[in-house]
């Protein structure tokens, strides 16, 4: 079953380190390719922490992992750390401001246990090709 | 042996410190340890250091692979690519020094290029805001010295400005503020309960999207005038309480981040903000300060201003500069396809644009300016791997409150790497060529 | 290097002497010569035209973080003025706030060869040297602001000239400055904390200091080092009714002090803009001219030089370390307003302003300006600025000209003044017939601001020796004229030469010339407390390092230093 979150992105200590190391690493899927949502969310979508999800807005669809949220309580708002993950669904919109809409864009999440979660520069490569599903 | 080079400055986030220390082996050519610096900042350091780093521009095959291409190679065709092009997109210039983005500016002059940077998905909204209410603001160093009132509105420095509550807003002690973090009020609003609300003596968990709102309520309980009961999540009293800890300052100071300047009301946002400044300057002394991100967004916004007059989102097509951001800005420029090909140095718009710009750069002609590997990298058909600037390469930078600082070459860039502005001056000569100007 | 000789001018040049008599002025290897010194010159024929030394600005705000915070925050002072690349001519942009390759340009165009930004906040001065290097054709300097500064606050507290003098030297070296300014003397730092320094004796919150201490010791200080410049001051109390008397308190500080420079200057204090600082009244209603008082003292007093700062009655953007000011203006137009405070050491604000003939203040503002000049009995002593672009943009130059050379001209603006009798009634102008002439014209924008740098031995003449810098306008002044035809010729000038390099051929830009970046390098006796109080208060209170201070030499590609030793 899906939840309906309110999805927000930004930066995060581990997204920082990570992308300096590389974003061709591990590590920067680990900091980035996460949604973190509230303990009262994750009860609502029936799923237990760190399972793979789908997130799907408007505009877009990714895997990522859902995570406990690290700066809570923030029951009804999700948290991707901005990066190619979030990019796929926030709301792109600039609204004549030259400003894409990266704060507030409403999400469906549901459980995915068994789609990866892709890498970075795969996640971006699959999706230019249109070879993402 | 080795030796410790000090007083380095990070090349990573807009808090620009300057104090780093770091050692590196007698030659110049290892860079071995890094003192002072956040996590963010060591890692910077460290990484160029990375056995597995990539040291030629490569071009992409028609199979998708890649293949090494000699820097010769790569400024032709960045060269023709630029000069061919109707409409070519210069995007990124924050992670880059001044004199790379001067020369830059003069090819995208020669090209009739669109000249932006990361403020366009940063804080360009605040630019546009300031452009319509102006912005009362100060040094660090003020804040430091001064300051007794600090609210950080959506922004996360204990995450995205790691050092900046250390060196500057909560905890140093200043000349006027000898007592460091006891002699401040610290207030933050954010939709979350953040690493830095946790420091705060006041968090506001404001519902998403309603700081517009929010701030007009800070107005009007400035003037001791009726509220609603709850605003944006807030109850009345709070934010009367809230009003009066910021009137009761001595000197308040407000930083901002994308919570104001990327959640819906964008510059109407910062607007409200800064009018907030400018009340609380009737009660006593107020400024505001945009945590600016990239190292230096802060500097090409300087260098395209004493060079154009606009700070972002500069349209040189037409052989003058326009600026009309929501026009002549690259999201929007992208996904209205009216550019026809894409330069990108010193950011990566393939992480941090909305996918949907992301493709835009994949179907055209572009050229990708980096030391690191990135999503840009992996959509663009060149990628030019240059020197660190601020590790291998120095140059001036400037901080998030304009104040300019020379970053410093720590070690040597490996054998027969090309600089940012060597690279692009190159380009500029093949280009006048090319242009027969 | 090329030769030129520039042959039948009428030239007016205050160093020779010359009133508009015809002569030959030879150039070569970059400098004035003596016509005989040529052997195979370039002639340019200037008969019936008019031949001056390139115009030197003594104070105007052309680079800097100021200035670039008036560019960046004001998009529409770039409508309608923007101009493509044309020639060796790259784009540009801009009407009060010009981009800094318009800068260049637009002064060349007027004939001037010499600009001096006119407020450098130390910490930023790596931004301005920025700027003026990306500024093409003129030589620049900049002048680091003192009078809210913490060392110098503390130091002239207990009136330490040695200590203040050594600082000076060590901030001009780490800056690349070239002499001591001062912008409203302790009300800066007062505005720290949102308050000011009302008058000379008002004293700095917690600094307990007045700002009359600020500006006599800072004198004394600049004359114990023999700089070039003397102390250059914009006093406290600016652009409020009633504040001649503050004026005339602040020229007072300079009472019985002379010079001490050997670079030719007889002024101890140089004020700017006296036109913001010369009104009388007690309230917008009542504010009137006081112009015949402040010039009654400056014609007295020769150890003074002033500059106007003429109001233009444009749409400009008015931009001053005097960051008090500009929080009072912005609550007087309500219009947006940007302020720049800077740790330990001054602050500025921006905000835009219209003066409009339609309203009786600024049209008694223009009044004031051009009556400084006419009062004037030294033209030697009382320069041309607008403030440039606090009373109005610099490219109105060859305007006030106009003004000042013809009565009939000020007699065309008063008509077109909405309240033309309230305004004669509240100045001194409409009374004073006297036109200036070419000579004197010279004298306040060429041999006179020269002189007052401490650069008569480069600018401002036509003396063999001097740097090749001349103009030459299309403009006969032994025939009828009409007063529009001076700001015609005077903006667009026929030749210009730069130290010996033909930048202006038929009014077309046809070099970027050779900028260069003047600075002083003061030679002091150590003084171990100067640096150990550096050393402390770089650890304690900036947010530099002082190791990351100082700007370095390749912010200045071609600087020209001029040394001076002060160990005795
Ligand atoms: S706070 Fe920013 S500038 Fe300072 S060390 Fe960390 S990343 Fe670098
Ligand atoms: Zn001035």
């Amino acid at each position: 079953m899906a939840i309906s979150v309110n999805l927000i992105t930004g930066r995060t200590i581990q997204q920082g380190v990570s992308m300096e190391a590389g974003k061709e690493k591990p590590a920067y899927t680990t900091a980035c390719g996460i949604i973190e949502l509230d303990p009262v969310d994750f009860k609502r979508l029936g799923a237990y922490r760190n399972t793979h999800v789908r997130v799907t807005s408007d505009y877009g669809s990714v895997v990522v992992k859902a995570v406990e949220a690290t700066q809570g309580p923030h029951p009804g708002v999700a948290y991707i750390p901005m990066g190619p993950w979030a990019n796929m669904v926030v709301n792109p919109n600039t609204y004549s401001t030259g400003m894409p809409t990266f704060k507030g864009t409403p999400v469906q999440v549901e459980v995915a246990k068994n789609e990866p979660v892709l890498g970075s520069l795969e996640l971006v490569r699959k999706g230019c090709r249109g070879e993402l599903a | 042996m080795t030796k410790t080079v000090t007083d380095v400055i990070c090349p990573f986030c807009g808090t620009l410190c300057d104090d780093l220390e770091v050692v590196v082996s007698d030659d110049n050519k290892q860079l071995l340890e890094v003192y002072n610096a956040c996590a963010i900042g060591a890692e910077k350091f460290l990484h160029s250091q990375a056995k597995d780093r990539i040291t030629r521009p490569r071009m992409r095959q028609e199979d998708g692979s890649w293949k090494e291409i000699s820097y010769d190679e790569a400024i032709e065709y960045t060269a023709k690519m630029l000069a061919d092009a109707k409409k070519p997109l210069m995007y990124g210039w924050s992670s880059t020094n001044c004199e790379a983005q001067s020369v830059g500016s003069e090819i995208g002059e020669a090209v009739g290029a669109v000249m932006d940077n990361t403020a366009t998905v940063c804080h360009g909204t605040s630019l546009i805001a300031v452009q319509d209410i102006g912005i009362p603001s100060c040094t660090l160093g003020e804040v430091k010295n001064r300051a007794d009132r600090i609210l950080f509105w959506g922004c996360n420095p204990a995450h995205a400005h790691p050092r900046h509550m250390s060196r500057y807003s909560i905890f140093p002690r200043g000349f006027f503020t000898g007592k460091g973090h006891a002699s401040r009020k610290v207030i933050v609003v954010d939709p979350r309960p953040t690493d830095t609300a946790s420091i705060a003596d006041v968090h506001l968990q404001i519902e998403q999207g309603r700081d517009y709102e929010l701030l007009d309520a800070l107005r009007v309980a400035f003037k001791g005038e009726k509220l609603p009961d709850v605003v944006a999540g807030i109850p009345k009293a709070k934010i009367y309480e809230v009003a009066e800890t910021l009137k009761s300052g001595r000197f308040a100071i407000i930083f901002f981040g994308m919570g104001v300047t990327q959640s819906i009301g964008k510059n109407h946002n910062i607007d409200a903000a800064i009018a907030v400044t400018r009340d609380l300057n009737e009660y006593t002394k107020a400024a505001i300060m945009p945590m600016r991100g990239h190292y230096n967004v802060t500097g090409s916004g300087q260098v395209w201003g004493w060079l154009f007059g606009f700070p972002y989102a500069v349209d040189l097509s037409r052989g003058f500069a326009r600026y009309n951001p929501g026009e002549t800005t690259s999201n929007d420029l992208l996904r209205r396809d009216e550019v026809d090909a894409v330069f990108v140095l010193g950011s990566d718009p393939g992480a941090h644009f909305p996918f949907s710009s992301v493709k835009k750069i994949y179907d055209l002609p572009s050229v990708a300016i980096d030391p690191h590997e990135t999503p840009t990298t992996e959509v663009c058909k060149v990628h030019v791997p240059v020197a660190f600037v601020g590790v291998e390469i120095g140059g001036c930078a400037y901080r998030m409150d304009n104040v300019p600082i020379e970053t410093r070459k720590v070690v040597d860039a490996p054998e027969g790497m090309m600089t940012d502005e060597e690279f692009l001056t190159h380009v500029l000569a093949r280009v006048k060529e090319l242009k027969g100007v | 290097m090329a030769e030129f000789l520039i042959k039948n001018g009428f030239v007016f040049d205050p160093v020779l002497g010359i009133k508009g008599d015809k002569a030959d002025i030879a150039i070569k290897d970059g400098k004035i010569v003596e016509t005989t010194a040529l052997s195979s010159p370039k002639i340019i024929d200037a008969s019936g035209k008019t031949v001056m030394a390139g115009g030197v600005d003594v104070h105007a705000h052309v680079a800097g973080p100021k200035v670039n915070i008036g560019r960046n925050f004001r998009p529409e002072d770039k409508l309608f003025t923007y101009k493509p690349g044309h020639g060796i001519e790259r784009m540009q942009g801009g009407f009060s706030v010009p981009t800094t390759l318009r800068t260049g340009y637009n002064y060349a165009r007027m004939g001037y060869t010499t600009v001096m930004e006119a407020a450098m906040p130390p910490l930023y001065a790596r931004h301005t040297h920025e700027e003026m290097r990306d500024t093409p054709i003129l030589d620049q300097g900049a002048y680091p602001v003192f009078g809210n500064n913490w060392f110098v606050l503390e130091y002239l507290k207990n009136h330490e000239i040695e200590n203040t003098a050594a600082y000076i030297a060590w901030l001009l070296r780490a800056t690349k400055g070239y002499a001591v300014k001062v912008v409203n003397p302790g009300g800066t730092e007062a505005w720290g904390w949102g308050l000011n320094c009302d008058n000379v004796h008002d004293p700095v919150p917690y600094f307990d200091i007045t700002p009359a201490q600020i500006v006599k010791g800072l004198i004394e200080a600049n004359e114990y080092l023999g700089l070039p410049h003397s102390m250059h001051v914009h006093a406290n109390n600016l652009g409020n009714p009633g504040n001649y008397t503050t004026t005339l308190d602040t020229f007072k500080l300079s009472e019985g002090i002379k010079p001490n420079s050997k670079f030719g200057r007889d002024q101890v204090m140089h004020h700017t803009h006296v036109q913001f600082h010369s009104y009388g009244g007690d309230s917008w209603a009542n504010v009137e001219s006081r112009a015949k008082d402040i010039m009654a003292y400056v014609n007295s007093h020769d150890n003074l030089t002033i500059d106007m700062g003429q109001v233009t009655l444009d749409e400009t953007t008015t931009m001053t370390a005097d960051g008090p000011f500009e929080h009072h203006l912005t609550e007087l137009n309500h219009l947006k307003w940007a302020n720049a405070d800077v740790e330990l050491e001054t602050g500025s604000g921006v905000v835009p302003y219209v003066y409009s003939p339609n309203i009786k203040v600024c049209a008694i503002q223009w009044c004031i300006g051009l009556e400084l000049a006419l009062l004037a009995k030294d033209p030697m002593r009382v320069f041309m600025t607008t403030d440039h672009p606090n009373a109005g943009p610099f490219i109105r130059y060859p305007r006030i000209m106009k003004w000042l050379m013809s009565e009939e001209a000020r007699k065309q603006q008063f008509d077109a003044f909405k309240h033309k009798d309230k305004v004669i009634e509240a100045t001194n102008l409409a009374g004073i017939d006297r036109e200036l002439d070419l000579y004197e014209i010279a004298q306040m924008t060429r041999a006179g601001p020269a002189k007052s740098l401490g650069l008569s031995h480069m600018y401002g003449g036509l003396a063999p020796g001097l740097e090749g810098d001349v103009a030459v306008f299309d403009f006969n002044p032994n025939e009828p004229y009409a007063p529009d035809a001076i700001e015609t010729a005077f903006s667009n000038a026929e030749c210009l030469f730069k130290a010996g390099v033909q930048v202006i051929d038929d009014h077309e830009i046809v070099s970027n010339g050779n900028k260069r970046t003047l600075w002083v390098n003061t030679k002091v006796n150590e003084n171990p407390q100067v640096m150990r109080d550096v050393k402390e208060k770089f650890l304690r209170y900036y947010t530099v390092t002082l190791n990351n201070y100082e700007v370095s030499g390749h912010y200045l590609p071609n600087p020209y230093v001029i040394e001076v030793d002060a160990t005795q």
